[in-house]
Parts: structure tokens; C-alpha cells; sequence
């Protein structure tokens, strides 16, 4: 067993015991990325930066970040052409909490669609991150390197943010655990802001324990992020008991629905199963809203989107494209250094803000998603968390749907309104297709209920070994 | 919904985005096949329900009102495309 296989709380033995130290634990992992990060490209530029180089000093288990949280001094770029260069003056709030608890922040960030703009991660302008359990697919997205990473063992563990399901999607592609955290729970100061009122930083680990583990040191108000929610933080590693008897999990009739791929329904009807006989009591219910969350999202998420991109002008940071003129300078640089699904969402966002559009479309979004939020209220009323599929198929194939944006829109179909609603999720490993590409099952619970999530998730992997498979590279 | 080229176009200008012919082409198919799949929202009835904008309900969260420790004149231009003394440089906006 090599020590870039091993979990943070199996490391941390390690340590403990003496078997290991940080400075092993950082070139078995460096070791695993010089091996395998050619073909996954779950880093950006990787093939210019050695982890061993000397201004890394160690001091803990390292923790890999996605490349839109801020990091002191250390190029954070959105994997945006618009962001080429930019080292943030500042550390986010969770970089400051992860070095506070004695972690190392790995000197490399993590892959994503640009902004987080995607499902694939595909839409980076570092190229593609492939799938670590078929280079041919693609790692889910935006969170993708992240994912990858993880699951590739090129990571101990990391973090991604979520808007739409960007931690839980690639989580079930590649096979890993992955949080979506209540709205307000961690903070987001620091992260370069995509959908303001749905963004949320969270864990992507190799089981459930790290997440529990992460999640007790990223969690918490921060004076400076006005949206962050001043509640304790319990500690949920107390959480995982494997104990889940009389906890009722609704199971909502339209996610499954046409389209959904057979072998995903097994692997989550067998999921099922397995939680009855641990003494769950599952039974249907309906989130009758279901079908308007997509539309919905990409009314919402694309205004805010809009809006937090225009700052990105070439005056204060990254890309400038000079002109005499201040209007064709903003024009020519936002033209040339914004990727394409960048410019689609940007313009999407402008024209359901504007004048004669907004009361069609962006102020019945917002009535939407009360209604989408409804939903949740009410089966939450006798339902300690909803499970179904992360999502409707197994990972696609790289390319597959790259010139269908609306396909690409639908992937994220059953994590989107988890972030309409505000409410906790995760992902975890249930199951293999016959190709061999993992499938993920969605725990969702209300507001600041994640203990129940990391329980549930927690007693579901002590039963099942899905969990612990590795790819082969 | 169809959208016209040149409702793309003026959308592009508020949004500062330089389009090129071509893209504005594909943009306009695109954005026609995203918006009809949006206005299935049109099936709903809205009438009396509440626009939700924030999922929390947070109303007037405020700091206290001490100064702390901000970013350094040079921290702040140290990523600027252009600068000069304690300047961001932009093109001349005034006549």
C-alpha cells in the first residue's frame, strides 16, 4: 500500500504511529502525480511546478484546491484566460482555516470549467480533465480536477465548490464522496463568486470520515462574508454511527422519470434495498416542482453570473486587451479572454436582467424557486432526508456535449435544486455500470442537517465497498 | 422564443462582450433553443407566490463600525495590467 492511496484520518494514524511523516506523505503523492497527472490533468500546469520545489515547506497532510478559491501569492485564475496570472493578495477563509488546523495547501490547483461554467470541465482554458476510470470520459464538472484527483489518488483529499451540483456530480463520476454544505455554512469569502445566493464550498474525499473531518474545519461564520450563518458547529465526525434504524428517507417519484440510464436505477434501487435492511424506512414522495429546477437555475444562476463577471474588465487584475477607447477596451478584453460558455452565460444573464425581460423571466425564476423550496418544507415535514440518483447517467464521453449546451445543462438535473433551496447534499459511491464507470447516490436534508446526511452516508459505507475501489490508471 | 440578431447584439454591448459575426449567428441559435426550453416556466401559474432572491433570512447583517486592518496600497495594484504611483491606468474617459 502506498501512502497517496491512504485517506487524511488513515494518514494522520500513520503519523501518529510514526509510520509516516508529512515529508513522505508529500513525495508519495508527488511520486503519484509525476505518474499519472499527463493522462487524468486533474492540476493545471502541473508539468511546470514540482511539489518537492523549495518553497514548499511541510508541516501536515496536504489538501488540494480548486482553482477559484483564493490563495495568497498563488496563481488562482478561475481556469480563465481573463484571470491569467492573478495571485490573490489574500487567503480565502477556508485556506485560512485549513492552515489554521495545520494543513498544507498543495502548491497546485485543481482543474474546472471556467468560473465554474460547466458539467464536464471541459470548459478550461488549461484543456480538459479526463476521467480517471476511463480517460475517454469526462470527470463530471466543475469541480472535475478536484473529483479527479481525488479519485486518481493524486490528492489526499480536496476542496470544490458546488452551484448547481458542481462537487456532487463529478463526485458520482469519479467515484468519491462529495458535500454540498448548507447555504451560509462555510464561507465564501474568498471564492471567486459565480452564483452568489447558490455557491457553496465543500469537501471531496475518499470516504465519508474525511468529509465529516473537513467539513469540522471549513465550516463557520466569517465577519467579512455577510451570507455566512453565525451557528455553532457541531462536531460531525459524532455523526458517523452506524446506526440508522427508524430514520425515514423519502424517496421523490420524479427523479425517476425518462432518461434516466437503467443501470443507475439498479445501483440506486439496490442502494435501497441495502438501507431498508439497515433499518431505514424509505417511502415515495413528490417534489412535484422537479421539472422547472433547470430552467429555473439557468435564469438565476446566469444573472448572478452577470453580475459577479463584471468586474473581470482588465483594470484592476489578469487580462487586458489596450484600446484608445475605455468602452472597446472592456469590449475587446471581455471578447477575447472569456471562453465561449463564459460569453453564452454572461449574455444569458444581461438579457433576462434587462429591461422589458426581467419580470418574464428573472422575477418568475424567484417565484419558481419558492415554489422549488415548498417542495423541500413539505417533505422534510415527515422526512429525515431524500435519496436518489447524483445523477442520470454515468460519466459521457469528452466531446459528447460540447456543442449541445442545453444537454450539457440537463446532466446537473438532480443537483440543482439543492442549491435552489439552500439545503445540504452529498454524493457517494453506490455502484459500477458494466463498463465499470461509478454511479453516485444523493442524500439531500434540510437546513444545516448534515449530521443526518453524514450518518446515513456513513452507515451505507460501512455495509458497501464502493467506496474504497480504485481506478486503474 | 425567437431572438433576434440584433437584441443579441445590444445585450452583448450592455454586457461589454465583443462578438464576432459568427458568433453572434451561433449565439442567437443557441440562446432561441436555451429560451424555449426556459419558457416551459410560462405552464406555471405564479400568482401570489413570493419571489425567493435569498434562501436564508438574513436582513441587514452589519459589521460593527471599527476599523481593522485592510489590503496595503501595493497589495491592491500588485495584480493591475497597468498602474502608475498609486493609480489603476485606464484610457482617457474625459474629453
Amino acid at each position: 500500500m502506498e501512502l497517496y492511496q491512504l485517506t487524511a484520518h488513515q494518514l494522520n494514524e500513520k503519523i501518529d504511529k510514526g509510520e509516516a511523516t508529512p515529508e513522505s506523505i508529500i513525495a508519495s503523492l508527488d511520486k503519484r502525480i509525476q505518474e499519472v497527472d499527463h493522462k487524468v490533468g486533474a492540476y493545471v500546469r502541473h508539468s511546470e511546478f514540482r511539489v518537492q520545489s523549495s518553497e514548499f515547506r511541510v508541516k501536515g497532510i496536504p489538501i488540494s484546491i480548486k482553482d477559484n478559491i483564493c490563495t495568497a501569492g498563488y496563481p488562482t485564475e478561475c481556469c480563465s484566460k481573463i484571470l491569467e496570472g492573478f495571485k490573490p493578495p489574500y487567503d480565502a477563509t477556508v485556506i485560512r482555516k485549513l492552515k489554521e488546523a495545520g494543513l498544507d495547501i498543495m502548491p497546485l490547483k485543481t482543474n474546472m470549467d471556467e468560473f465554474a461554467f460547466g458539467s464536464s470541465t471541459e470548459n478550461s482554458c488549461f484543456g480538459p480533465t479526463h476521467n480517471p476510470w476511463d480517460l475517454e470520459r469526462v470527470p463530471g464538472g466543475s469541480s472535475g480536477g478536484s473529483a479527479a484527483a481525488v479519485a486518481a489518488d493524486e490528492a489526499v483529499w480536496a476542496l470544490g465548490t458546488d452551484t448547481g451540483g458542481s462537487i456532487r456530480q463529478p463526485a458520482a463520476f469519479c467515484g468519491v464522496v462529495g458535500m454540498k454544505p448548507t447555504y451560509g455554512r462555510v464561507s465564501r469569502y474568498g471564492l471567486i463568486a459565480f452564483a452568489s445566493s447558490l455557491d457553496q464550498i465543500g469537501p471531496l474525499t475518499k470516504d465519508t470520515r474525511d468529509a465529516a473531518l473537513l467539513m469540522n474545519i471549513i465550516s463557520g461564520y466569517e465577519p467579512r462574508d455577510s451570507t455566512s450563518v453565525d451557528t455553532a458547529v457541531p462536531d460531525y465526525t459524532k455523526a458517523l454511527v452506524n446506526d440508522i434504524g427508524g430514520i425515514r428517507i423519502g424517496i421523490p417519484k420524479e427523479y425517476f422519470i425518462a432518461g434516466i440510464n437503467p443501470e443507475v436505477k439498479k445501483a440506486i434501487e439496490e442502494a435501497i434495498d441495502k438501507l431498508k435492511i439497515l433499518g431505514a424506512v424509505c417511502k415515495e414522495v413528490s417534489l412535484p416542482h422537479t421539472e422547472y429546477a433547470v430552467p429555473v437555475y439557468y435564469i438565476i444562476a446566469t444573472a448572478e453570473a452577470s453580475s459577479n463577471l463584471a468586474r473581470f474588465d482588465g483594470v484592476q487584475y489578469g487580462f487586458r486587451k489596450s484600446d484608445q477607447d475605455m468602452i472597446e477596451m472592456y469590449k475587446k478584453t471581455r471578447g477575447e479572454a472569456f471562453g465561449e460558455e463564459a460569453k453564452r452565460r454572461v449574455i444569458l444573464g444581461t438579457f433576462v436582467l434587462s429591461h422589458g425581460y426581467y419580470d418574464a423571466y428573472y422575477l418568475k425564476a424567484l417565484k419558481v424557486r419558492t415554489l422549488i423550496k415548498q417542495d423541500f418544507d413539505r417533505v422534510f415535514k415527515d422526512c429525515d432526508c431524500i435519496l436518489t440518483p447524483t445523477t442520470p447517467t454515468p460519466a459521457f464521453k469528452i466531446g459528447e456535449k460540447t456543442d449541445d449546451p442545453l444537454k450539457m445543462y440537463l446532466s446537473d438535473i438532480y443537483t440543482i435544486s439543492a442549491n435552489l433551496a439552500g439545503i445540504p447534499g452529498i454524493s457517494v459511491p453506490c455502484g459500477f455500470t458494466k463498463e465499470g464507470l461509478p454511479v453516485g447516490l444523493q442524500l439531500l436534508a434540510r437546513h444545516f442537517a448534515e449530521e443526518t446526511l453524514f450518518k446515513v452516508a456513513y452507515s451505507y459505507e460501512q455495509s458497501t465497498p464502493w467506496h474504497s475501489m480504485k481506478p486503474k490508471i | 422564443m425567437a431572438i433576434e440578431k440584433k437584441t443579441i447584439e445590444d445585450v452583448a454591448y450592455l454586457a461589454r462582450i465583443e462578438l464576432k459575426e459568427a458568433q453572434l449567428d451561433k449565439l442567437s441559435a443557441e440562446l432561441k433553443d436555451i429560451l424555449d426550453f426556459i419558457d416551459k416556466l410560462n405552464k406555471l401559474d405564479v400568482k401570489g407566490v413570493l419571489p425567493t432572491s435569498h434562501i436564508l433570512p438574513l436582513e441587514n447583517v452589519l459589521r460593527s463600525d471599527h476599523p481593522v486592518e485592510s489590503l496595503s496600497l501595493e497589495q491592491t495594484l500588485e495584480n493591475a495590467p497597468q498602474k502608475e504611483k498609486s493609480f489603476f491606468v485606464v484610457p482617457k474617459v474625459i474629453e
